[in-house]
């Protein structure tokens, strides 16, 4: 099967004083249709460039990234961004925000109505949605945000640190709300971290990043069943992939001698 | 002075000078922010604009607009224009920087949000960054109508027949300090009323606004 998102040979250099600074270097990698695959790593290590090249935010100095086999020549609602600083529109309510994307995709009013209320109930604000953001936590905002981005109904989902921002308790309750959906309705997600244990309870596969220059250090299965519940969350096995990963992130061999 | 004032109020000056006053605060006013948020906008999406335009308001923002009133006089005579002209350029002067300011604030992740949604170039500039920046703007336009307002009196110095401004040049050739007086306080209490009609309207555009 023909991978969902494919990068080859990527490199991104960000030219510097009187040197290049090389935020990605050589970067290949595939992931599937419906794929859930978790990128962490240390600051630096480029992960977010790998994301905003798929959302079509960033272009790759050399390369290619491609969706569908298509190259990505810029942003498209075929692919929907999470941002960690949650990227609402202030004078727009959840409503209002929720249908942005809606508008754009001339959805009539009574369709879009309906979805926007569906991606809304989806994330529980169902008693926000003629709310300002600024009246509504952390937790909610970030809420909105997804259900802006369910509305329109992406194939792949490109979440960027969604949860970074957030209180232990709500990140849990998101996390587990996030799988609930994306086993209900599957997408391709790439979902960056820097939070190990998140990495492995949601992703079918965690890639691990290196930095200076930003690479990919090893890719790691989780073998781990959905629908995952606290009990997977606790479990013996699920402890060995965290401590795998967790050696891989933070006990790094130098530049250069890593896979 | 309060029995100055009863005088002025009851022949009608003070309201027609007061009115005179505002006329002309207005016009310049509305002029000078109807083409300084275009331009301001211009000079924050377009680098291009910035490059060319910022040089040259940067500069004459420096200069007092009532430093120009004798070569206004100059250039356009001593009817209206000039008047209109100066206050004009005092509005125009503190709302472009505002405008422009507010551009180039505009929160990077809102316009990726946007475009990450299909939004085209036209839909980011109109859905986003001018609501984004209608704060900025609004402070804009109360800085100017305060620079307007206060421009106002010198301007009428420029030959005037009526006016707040004209009425205390006038008195002062007389060595009438309450008329002074009243004109000083009138002055003050419309600028207030304005600025509070303006703040008004700023709260209820921009209530989405996080307030620290």
């Amino acid at each position: 099967m023909s991978p969902k998102i494919s990068f080859r040979d990527v490199v991104k250099t960000y030219p510097m004083k009187n040197t290049t600074f090389t935020a990605l270097g050589q970067v290949s990698l595939d992931i599937g249709d419906r794929e859930f695959v978790a990128v962490v790593g240390p600051s630096g290590c480029g992960k977010s460039t790998l994301l905003s090249m798929v959302a079509g935010l960033v272009e790759p100095t050399s390369g290619t990234v491609t969706v569908d086999g298509a190259p990505v020549t810029g942003p498209g609602p075929d692919r929907g961004v999470i941002f960690q600083q949650y990227a609402l529109f202030p004078w727009l309510t959840v409503r209002g925000n929720v249908e942005f994307g809606l508008k754009l995709a001339h959805v009539p009013a009574a369709e879009r109505r309906r979805r926007a209320d569906h991606a809304i109930e989806l994330v529980g604000l169902a008693d926000f949605a003629d709310a300002l953001p600024k009246t509504l936590s952390g937790g909610m905002k970030q809420r909105c945000a997804i259900a802006r981005a369910y509305a329109v109904d992406p194939e792949v989902l490109l979440m960027d640190e969604p949860f970074g921002a957030l209180d232990a308790l709500t990140r849990v309750q998101l996390q587990d709300q996030l799988l609930d959906t994306w086993t209900q309705e599957r997408r391709t997600v790439l979902f960056i971290t820097h939070d190990v244990d998140e990495a492995v309870y949601l992703a079918g596969r965690v890639v691990v990043m290196a930095a200076r220059p930003g690479r990919i250090h090893r890719v790691i299965d989780v073998d781990l069943p959905y629908p995952r519940t606290e009990e997977i969350r606790l479990s013996a096995e699920f402890a060995r992939i965290r401590n795998d990963v967790w050696t891989h992130v933070y006990h790094q061999s130098p530049a250069g001698s890593a896979a | 002075m309060s029995s100055r004032a009863r005088e002025l109020l009851s022949d009608g000056t003070l309201t027609e000078d007061a009115l005179a006053s505002l006329q002309r605060v207005l016009l310049g006013f509305a002029l000078g922010t109807l083409v300084a948020v275009p331009v301001g906008f211009l000079m924050g999406w377009y680098p291009v604009a910035r490059g060319l335009l910022e040089p040259y308001v940067q500069f004459f923002r420096t200069i007092p607009p009532l430093a120009l009133i004798p070569l206004v006089i100059v250039l356009m005579g001593i009817g209206e224009t000039p008047k209109i002209f100066v206050i004009f350029l005092a509005a125009f002067m503190s709302c472009v920087v505002a405008a422009f300011q507010g551009v180039t604030g505009v929160d990077r992740t809102l316009i990726d949000a946007a475009r990450v949604l299909g939004a085209s170039d036209r839909t980011v500039f109109l859905k986003v960054v001018i609501p984004a920046s209608t704060p900025f703007i609004l402070v804009g336009m109360r800085i100017g109508l305060g620079a307007a307002w206060a421009t106002v009196v010198a301007a009428e110095m420029i030959g005037a027949q009526k006016g707040l401004g004209f009425e205390m040049v006038h008195a002062q050739t007389y060595y009438d300090v309450p008329t002074i007086f009243v004109g000083l306080i009138s002055i003050g209490v419309i600028g207030l009323v304005m600025d509070r009609l303006l703040l008004l309207a700023e709260r209820r555009l921009t209530a989405w606004q996080e307030r620290r």
